[in-house]
């Protein structure tokens, strides 16, 4: 069962090297990861907005020194965005050329097939690596089910048909990560092929550790008000709850102005909520008395 | 302690062993082949099996595939392997009924007599043997304290009931179908060819048309999202109800479902199994604490900030079915449909209570929740649920 590798790498071992890298990932995310990894399958992570989904690609590829091919997914995305496309103009303008210099037709048709003329999208370019890529698959949930199953199949195969060229086999497998946030219940078929994960909110802990290895320049006591304030925050009534990326913008935007206590100016306070409220109505909800309150529990 | 069941200390390996412990998923409604029971054992090689926390992530992250599905993992986990599980036999009429259309049972003969070892064990020596002998359905529930005070829903709700409930839900979906949009909409197979945006495209080939872009008018059919009450003041009427849960999702795939008491559960792929009985095994292992209190506005507060920001839309109708007796403060109760209904969605109410006569909705929750409602009905029984058509169709 699975050949001794060079480098044993047990998933404490990624779970240590992400924190390295600025990514605290928990013990679910890690081993899941590894095994992902270990066993060349995709992996599939489930969260809300703002916890790290698509930060843990971004990690990855750090890790193993490696390029971070992205597929943002959104409805109607088709096969020629996410795989490949001739590219037209130029074999127009190759055609134009070839008949003004009198050429015969299999050697255009030959020529404006070949991959000069072939445009990669994210998919193709990931299987067509030296060194074996992060393919990140964001928000796959966006994607219609059409593509859904189509991708299934480039994820099981590793090949790509191109009918003017042949199928295209990968000569190294992608790490594969797809992010979901829930806009539509993905198919059991895509399920079952990934590892999954789940990704949380952080507690109080990580949350602390993902503060102090992005901002260091945060002090330790605003530290810990941060983050049990945000931690407070997102058990009030709103409509975007705050995520990691908010909090280390509010980190960031305190210490900016030179904030040492989170308690002493409330106006101040108020002024920095604007990196981690972001609609009208969770501004209404959260007038400068309660955030105060809230600062004031926190710390 | 017969009952206990555990994996057998015999096994010959690891690989009965989590042939076993897949079976055991299985039976609890994971969709799990036997590419994941490879899978698994590859999975386990990864960590340190030995220690016990490292084998759960590593099964976790390959067996479940939801969150509902890594909730009921934990549970599961610890019923097979510390032992802890217990198996319950099956409560429902003998009627052998056949199984309804476009269903099949996956509960066979052969399915108890599973050879080799690392199987689940059923009771031998108990009093409940011949009973659970002669249904072929011991199952496993994964348990602690709360299994006292659980009901099992498969005392309430007979496969008879649920293939009503699936007619009548079939009729009501009916009633919400249907709707195509005055729009059209680019779409890849759509049935007309959407002339501005296959000109645009042509400029890319030098005028010559090569892509047809088609469009559609695509569906925008109403989909049900029911909120089923189950605390103690609605144990009469869950019956007809949860059948009718059941129904609405076996006859339509758009349809959402979710129980409360206490908690709020999501029980949509839960009863999209197979097997209906099955089906409703897994929502009491879900819906742990069944019968206990009821805190509706919470639990609409919750649904409201949480799943209905991605399964709610203008094209919803949202369905509660509960008795309005709110151990909550009204205001939260009003807070929540408001909330609920600004995501354009049509609320209907259905109350059992309203049937009776008399009855005026003095319960102080539901007079909060009566200005947000689109209808509020009486419901009882799976008769009633029927007569909705009506009501649905004006919306």
């Amino acid at each position: 069962m699975g050949a001794p590798h060079k480098t044993m790498m047990t998933w404490k071992n990624l779970q240590i090297s992400l924190e390295q890298t600025g990514y605290v990932a928990s013990d679910d995310l890690a081993t899941a990861l590894h095994i992902a990894i270990t066993l060349a399958r995709p992996l599939l992570l489930e969260g809300a907005a703002g916890v790290g989904k698509t930060e843990v690609a971004r990690a990855l590829a750090v890790i193993k020194d490696t390029e971070l091919i992205r597929l943002q997914c959104y409805e109607g995305l088709d096969a020629s965005q996410a795989i490949y496309e001739w590219n037209y103009q130029r074999q127009l303008l190759s055609i134009r050329a070839a008949s003004e210099a009198g050429e015969t037709g299999t050697a255009v048709e030959n020529r404006i097939f070949s991959e000069d003329y072939l445009m990669e999208r994210p998919l193709l370019k990931s299987i067509r690596q030296d060194k074996s890529p992060v393919l990140l698959i964001d928000e796959i949930d966006r994607a219609d089910e059409e593509f859904e199953a189509y991708l299934l199949e480039v994820l099981s195969e590793f090949q790509i048909t191109i009918p003017e060229l042949g199928t295209i086999t990968a000569i190294t497998k992608p790490l594969v990560i797809l992010t979901a946030n829930g806009t539509r219940d993905l198919s059991d078929a895509l399920r079952r092929r990934c590892i999954y994960a789940h990704i949380d909110y952080p507690d109080r802990q990580t949350e602390l550790a993902i503060l102090a290895s992005r901002c260091p320049e945060v002090e330790v006591h605003l530290g810990q008000q941060i983050v049990g304030f945000v931690q407070k925050l997102r058990q009030e009534e709103l409509e975007k709850v705050p995520g990691i990326a908010e909090m280390l913008d509010f980190a960031a935007a305190l210490a900016g102005l030179g904030i040492k206590d989170l308690t002493s100016d409330p106006s101040v306070l108020q002024a920095a909520l604007a990196t981690l409220l972001k609609t009208q109505a969770d501004r209404a909800a959260v007038p400068m008395e309660v955030a105060a309150r809230i600062a004031g529990k926190a710390a | 302690m017969s009952k206990v069941t555990r994996f057998t200390g015999s096994d010959p390996g690891a690989v009965a062993r989590i042939s076993g412990f897949m079976a055991h998923l299985r039976a609890h409604g994971f969709h799990l082949g036997v590419s994941e029971t490879e899978l698994a054992l590859r999975a386990l090689s990864c960590v340190n099996p030995i220690v016990h926390s490292e084998a759960r992530l590593a099964l976790k992250s390959v067996c479940a595939g939801s969150v509902e599905d890594t909730a009921q993992f934990d549970m599961l986990f610890d019923s097979f392997w510390m032992a802890e599980g217990r198996v319950r036999h099956k409560v429902i009429p003998s009627k052998a009924t056949p199984a309804g259309k476009g269903t099949k049972s996956t509960r066979t003969d052969n399915s108890r007599s599973t050879s080799g070892k690392g199987s689940i064990h059923e009771p031998e020596d108990s009093q409940d043997a011949d009973e659970s002998y002669a249904q072929g359905t011991g199952k496993l529930l994964a348990s602690r304290a709360h299994n006292l005070m659980k009901k099992d829903l498969r005392e309430l709700v007979s496969s008879e009931d649920i293939r009503i409930a699936e007619r009548v839900a079939i009729r009501l979906g009916k009633a919400l179908r249907d709707r195509r949009s005055r729009r059209r909409k680019v779409a890849q197979r759509g049935r007309s060819i959407d002339l501005r945006r296959t000109i645009r495209r042509s400029l890319a080939t030098g005028g010559e048309p090569l892509h047809l872009a088609k469009s559609k008018r695509p569906k925008r059919p109403l989909k049900i999202v029911a909120l089923c009450d189950v605390s103690g003041s609605m144990m009469n009427y869950a019956r007809p109800f949860l059948a009718f849960l059941a129904g609405l999702m076996r006859a339509d795939s758009a349809s959402d479902a979710y129980l409360f008491h206490t908690r709020l559960v999501r029980i949509t792929n839960a009863l999209r199994d197979d097997d209906p009985m099955r089906a409703l095994n897994r929502i009491t292992l879900l819906a742990d604490g069944f019968g206990g209190g009821s805190k509706i506005g919470a639990n609409l507060q919750k649904f409201a900030n949480g799943y209905a920001r991605n399964f709610v839309d203008g094209r919803s109708v949202v369905i509660i079915l509960s008795d309005g007796y709110d151990s909550d403060t009204p205001e939260i109760l009003g807070n929540a449909l408001a909330k609920l209904k600004r995501r354009g969605c049509k609320i209907i109410w259905l109350n059992p209570l309203k049937g009776w006569q008399g009855y005026e909705p003095v319960a102080k929750g539901m007079a909060a929740a009566l200005p947000h409602l689109d209808a509020f009905a009486a419901a009882a029984t799976l008769t009633d649920l029927a007569a909705l058509e009506r009501t649905l169709e004006r919306l």
